[in-house]
């Protein structure tokens, strides 16, 4: 015979150690297993009580849970008792041994006696599960209406049960619930009013079933608020808070939308929210829900600012709680009555102050959606302060909703720059990715702005250069605005100090040198300084020169890749006459659009000096027409190429001298693939501006990974392009000096393309045969939805090498609208590699009236043993609304 | 809806636990580990509302222990205050003067009385004279 539950709960908790008491429940286990073993009846209830006990000090008990099934289905009301407890504690509706139970609480719930039906009901109520719910529905639906209201409650509550479970189920209930309202009981009432609430929460279109209970509600609701004190029912000097709430509850229910049925509520509202003590937690309880109704049903606007004012009183109460629940209601308000809220604004900021997180965290966002043109500059110095001392939990959150309210709400330009900078220096290292860039965006389009802002950045990094984002905003802007600074000042505090604070150039380059050798620099910071530094070579006087020089220099040995390279480009350019112009003030950023390029999104702001380079390239394209002849003659179909030709028309600008010496370059080098590749030339050409575009917009993510694999290509090309060695030959002297220059300059394609590029240069027998037409492409529906249809061309363009595949993927749209910001980009797994083109447009016309291609092409290392398979993701826009998608598009196995 | 009741003590040990949401055991600990973390580390003049994932917790400390619930953010938070305290109230007069060693060594009793007070993760009764008659009743059946 075991020990008794106290004692075992005595030893539990005398023991010393976790081993100790993990000994003792081991011994205490195997004497229940024993026990139950033996089928010892006299212990079974004590038994399933100490394995209870054991169970909530988180021992497993799993082989307890038959012996509670077999004490349910005992006749004592003991027994029972104690079985249903371990039910409910050692199981849970996800449990199938749960089922083994159903039967016999059923029988229970049908019982004569009241109890055994009460504890029967109870774990019913807390763990049924579904299939339980559907079976035991209809035994609910009986002893809901039980003549015991004991019982008739706990009816009432597994009824939501039932119906949380199974939804259908509601009809059964209603026609019984009405009987439940019109009880004199509390608790039933209340039941019944929760189950009616959970019926009208779960299934709109039920209320409308309870529309007429409203009167009697009200008078419910008043009978409570004028009768006496009721022993029973009072708790703080209010009858039956709990039931008030629940009434006040389902009014706000049944009035929403309902001018005639809130009509009905309005007296007895205005009534409960004057007559309510508010002095204690219960009184502010039902004031609370009332507000809550006031503001979501249709009232009287009297009664409206009465519950604002109740707000306003709650938000001045001393008590967190109500504080708390004030500004609560206050978000929800918000929308229906912005006027009201506005009212209490200064309370609300005083929130932000309170050393309550919970307080704070209602505030903020309440904060938010009060900014206005017109506060705006208030309610941004309010945030900005707070978030000086915001937690870093508060920080990114609060960092982004500023950015966006003021992009959205700023009076002008030269505020907006100076909130973000302040921004920037106070949390810089919080900022979302884009703030920088769009920052650099602003400044850049805004010239009149730009000797402020770059004076500004200067003082703010003079303070502080740790803050990666700032630095990198203050670097681009002292590059590229760095002759401003020395000469305009402006905006340099003379009133402080009552000096003017004198810029000269060796300062601003001593700060970079500062941000170069500080610790906490990153490698995408000081990227941004070698770039900066270049640019004020050409702005700075002769005697700054040599100092720039020498930085550079140092950075040539530099073991991170991307500095040493930038290092040796710029020492290059240096020695290079033409500079001036590649260095050139940048012109006005435009603000970019979706960029159907991958590169764009996942590393937007990491190297905008290079953004710069490709702005500049972009910008003699205008004049292209002129260059579309020397394009043509280059016959460059691949994305390198196009780069070069860009860069061409980068250069041409200069003088024809230069022209002619790249030209001579470019011609030396065109890419593999182009030989002969006449027929598509035109087509071609208009891909290559596509990419030039895109990648201007924002290709340079990618650049970092692949400026050398380039190089290294370009090199590459030079050599193994058999039908270009003549023409190799004729300009490698004077190539090679430059080559080194333009290779790196000209950033980079996609990465897989130097891949599959050299690829394709290290068979040049095979070069011809991609040029031959192949006859019938294989074609395959691939996807469709949306009214976007791509199918994919397929074939295979050298007969004697099958793992390159061309996929010319043809996208429709038979929708009747046109799919706009078109991007497809693929993902392919390790074996394959893809070459993919720009898409011939990213606008899709409707109703099939015009189609729009994309190229690609598909090596596979292991053909014949893996099929083709490609992921697409696909974002597009139908009349704005944006929609996009990442589906798998196998080819046929083995194509 | 209530999700969960806990009953746990400053050093964070659970003393009772009610689950109307199941959730897996491994869950359920780190829950309740996760829940006294952050009540403890409050001030008593806080509010006694904590927003957590997508709930919120509604606790309050009486003495040494810490009584949460965890509701749908939708709930009156201070109708669930209430009902803590309603609970409360009827453990004081149920144990007479109740601490935390009466609801170690009678937690089937504290059980039932949770079973009477709130039932389907909703409040069943709210007076405490009513669940005070029912318990005493309850323990003198044979």
């Amino acid at each position: 015979m075991s020990s008794k539950l106290r004692d075992l709960i005595k030893t539990v908790r005398s023991c010393k150690t976790a081993a100790e008491e993990r000994s003792q429940i081991a011994k205490e286990s195997a004497l229940i297993r024993t026990a139950m073993k033996e089928e010892d009846l006299e212990s079974r209830q004590r038994n399933v009580a100490k394995l209870l006990y054991i169970h909530m000090l988180g021992y497993p008990t799993q082989f307890g849970q038959m012996e509670c099934l077999k004490l349910i289905v005992s006749p004592s009301y003991a027994d029972k008792r104690i079985g249903y407890l371990g039910l409910m504690l050692l199981l849970d509706e996800k449990q199938e041994v749960l089922l083994l139970a159903t039967n016999c609480i059923r029988g229970d719930i049908m019982n004569s006696n009241q109890f055994i039906v009460g504890v029967s009901l109870c774990a019913f109520g807390n763990i049924c599960s579904t299939a339980m719910a559907r079976d035991i529905s209809p035994e609910i639906e009986k002893v809901i209406s039980h003549s015991n209201p004991y019982i008739r409650k706990k009816a009432a509550l597994c009824a939501i049960r039932v119906l949380r479970k199974v939804p259908d189920l509601t009809e059964n209930y209603i026609p019984k619930i009405k009987a439940l309202l019109s009880e004199r009981n509390h608790a039933v009432i209340l039941t019944a009013l929760t189950l009616i609430i959970e019926i009208c929460e779960m299934d709109s279109t039920q209320i409308i079933h309870f529309k007429k209970m409203v009167p009697q509600l009200v008078r419910i609701l008043k009978s409570l608020t004028s009768s006496g004190y009721l022993p029973e029912h009072d708790i703080g000097g209010v009858t039956d808070p709990f039931l008030q709430v629940k009434i006040l509850r389902l009014l706000r229910i049944l009035g929403q939308n309902d001018p005639e049925a809130s009509d009905a509520m309005n007296d007895i509202l205005a009534q409960v929210s004057t007559n309510t003590d508010s002095t204690k937690n219960v009184g502010n309880a039902i004031l609370y829900e009332c507000v809550q109704t006031i503001m979501t049903i249709e009232s009287e606007n009297g009664l409206k600012v009465m519950a604002i004012n109740i707000l306003g009183r709650f938000l001045l109460n001393r008590d967190n709680n109500i504080r708390y629940v004030a500004l609560n209601t206050l978000s929800r308000v918000v929308n229906t009555d912005i006027q009201a809220v506005q009212r209490h604004r200064n309370t609300i900021v005083e929130c932000l102050k309170d050393p309550d997180v919970s307080i704070r965290c209602r505030a903020l966002d309440l904060i938010y959606s009060l900014v206005t043109e017109s506060n705006i500059r208030v309610l941004v110095r309010e945030l900005l302060n707070f978030l000086l001392i915001a937690d870093a939990q508060f920080k990114s959150e609060l960092v982004a909703k500023l950015c966006i309210v003021t992009e959205k709400y700023a009076p002008n330009k030269r505020w907006q720059i100076d909130t973000i900078l302040r921004v920037m220096s106070i949390a810089g290292n919080f900022i979302p990715d884009e703030v920088p860039s769009n920052l650099i965006q602003l400044i850049s389009s805004t010239p009149e702005l730009s000797s402020y802002a770059v004076q500004k950045l200067y003082l703010a990094l003079k303070q502080d250069i740790t803050q990666q984002p700032l630095t990198q905003v203050g670097l681009w802007c002292i590059g590229e605005y760095g002759d401003l600074l020395v000469a305009d000042k402006s905006q340099l505090p003379k009133d402080e100090d009552g000096l003017s604070l004198n810029v000269s150039e060796q300062a601003v380059i001593d700060i970079i040198d500062l941000i170069f050798r500080h610790a906490t620099t990153t490698q995408a910071t000081r990227q941004y300084s070698l770039t900066s530094l270049a640019k004020l070579s050409s702005r700075f006087s002769q005697s700054s020169l040599q100092r720039i020089k020498t930085m550079i220099d140092n950075y040539k040995q530099n073991i991170n890749l991307e500095l040493q390279q930038r290092a040796c480009e710029y020492s290059t350019l240096f020695d290079f006459d033409k500079k001036a112009s590649i260095l050139d003030r940048m012109p006005p950023i435009e603000k970019q659009e979706e960029s159907p390029h991958i590169g764009n999104k996942n590393i937007p702001t990491q190297t905008p000096p290079q953004q710069h380079y490709q702005q500049q390239q972009q910008q003699p394209q205008q004049q292209s027409s002129q260059f579309g002849s020397i394009l043509d003659g280059l016959d460059s179909p691949t994305q390198s190429s196009a780069n070069s030709g860009n860069n061409n028309n980068n250069n041409n600008k200069q003088g024809g001298n230069a022209m002619s010496l790249l030209e001579d370059i470019f011609g030396s080098a065109p890419t593999p693939t182009s030989n002969g590749n006449m027929n598509n030339n035109n087509n071609m050409n208009n891909m290559n501006n596509n990419m030039n575009n895109n990648y201007a917009m924002g290709g340079m993510g990618m650049n970092n990974n692949n400026n050398n694999s380039m190089g290294g290509m370009m090199n590459n090309n030079n050599n193994n392009n058999n039908n270009n060695n003549n023409n190799n030959n004729n300009n490698k002297s004077q190539a090679s000096a430059l080559l080194d220059i333009m290779g790196d300059l000209q950033l980079t394609p996609t990465p897989q393309q130097p891949q599959s590029q050299s690829q394709q240069a290290l068979s040049p027998t095979n070069q011809t045969s991609v040029l031959q037409p192949v006859p019938q492409p294989l074609t395959f529906l691939v996807y469709q939805k949306h009214g976007l249809n791509i199918s994919y061309e397929c074939s295979k363009p050298q007969p004697n090498n099958l793992s390159l595949t061309n996929i010319n993927m043809v996208i429709t749209n038979t929708g009747s609208s046109p799919i706009t910001n078109f991007s497809l980009q693929a993902a392919v797994p390790k074996y394959l590699k893809i070459q993919l083109l720009a898409p011939s447009s990213t606008v899709i016309p409707p109703n099939n009236s015009g189609e729009v291609t994309q190229v690609s092409k598909v090596l596979n290392s292991q053909q014949g043993q893996k099929p083709i398979l490609l992921r697409l993701k696909l974002d597009f826009q139908i009349n704005g609304q944006p929609f996009s998608d990442v589906p798998d598009t196998p080819l046929p196995s083995l194509f | 809806m209530i999700h969960f009741i806990l009953i746990q003590n400053r050093q964070g040990k659970t003393r009772l636990s009610k689950w109307y949401t199941p959730y897996e055991d491994v869950e359920k600990r780190k829950l309740s580990h996760e829940i006294h973390k952050i009540v403890n580390s409050r001030e008593t003049k806080f509010t006694n509302f904590v927003e957590f994932r997508t709930h919120r917790i509604v606790y309050r400390r009486y003495a040494g222990l810490f009584f949460s619930v965890c509701v749908d953010p939708t709930d009156n938070e201070l109708f669930c205050l209430e009902a803590i305290h309603l609970f409360v109230e009827v453990l004081d007069a149920y144990f007479g003067n109740v601490c935390e060693l009466d609801l170690v060594f009678n937690f089937y009793k504290v059980y039932a009385i949770i079973d009477e007070v709130f039932l389907a993760g909703e409040l069943m009764e709210p007076s405490k004279h009513v669940i005070l008659q029912r318990m005493e009743f309850l323990d003198n059946l044979p």
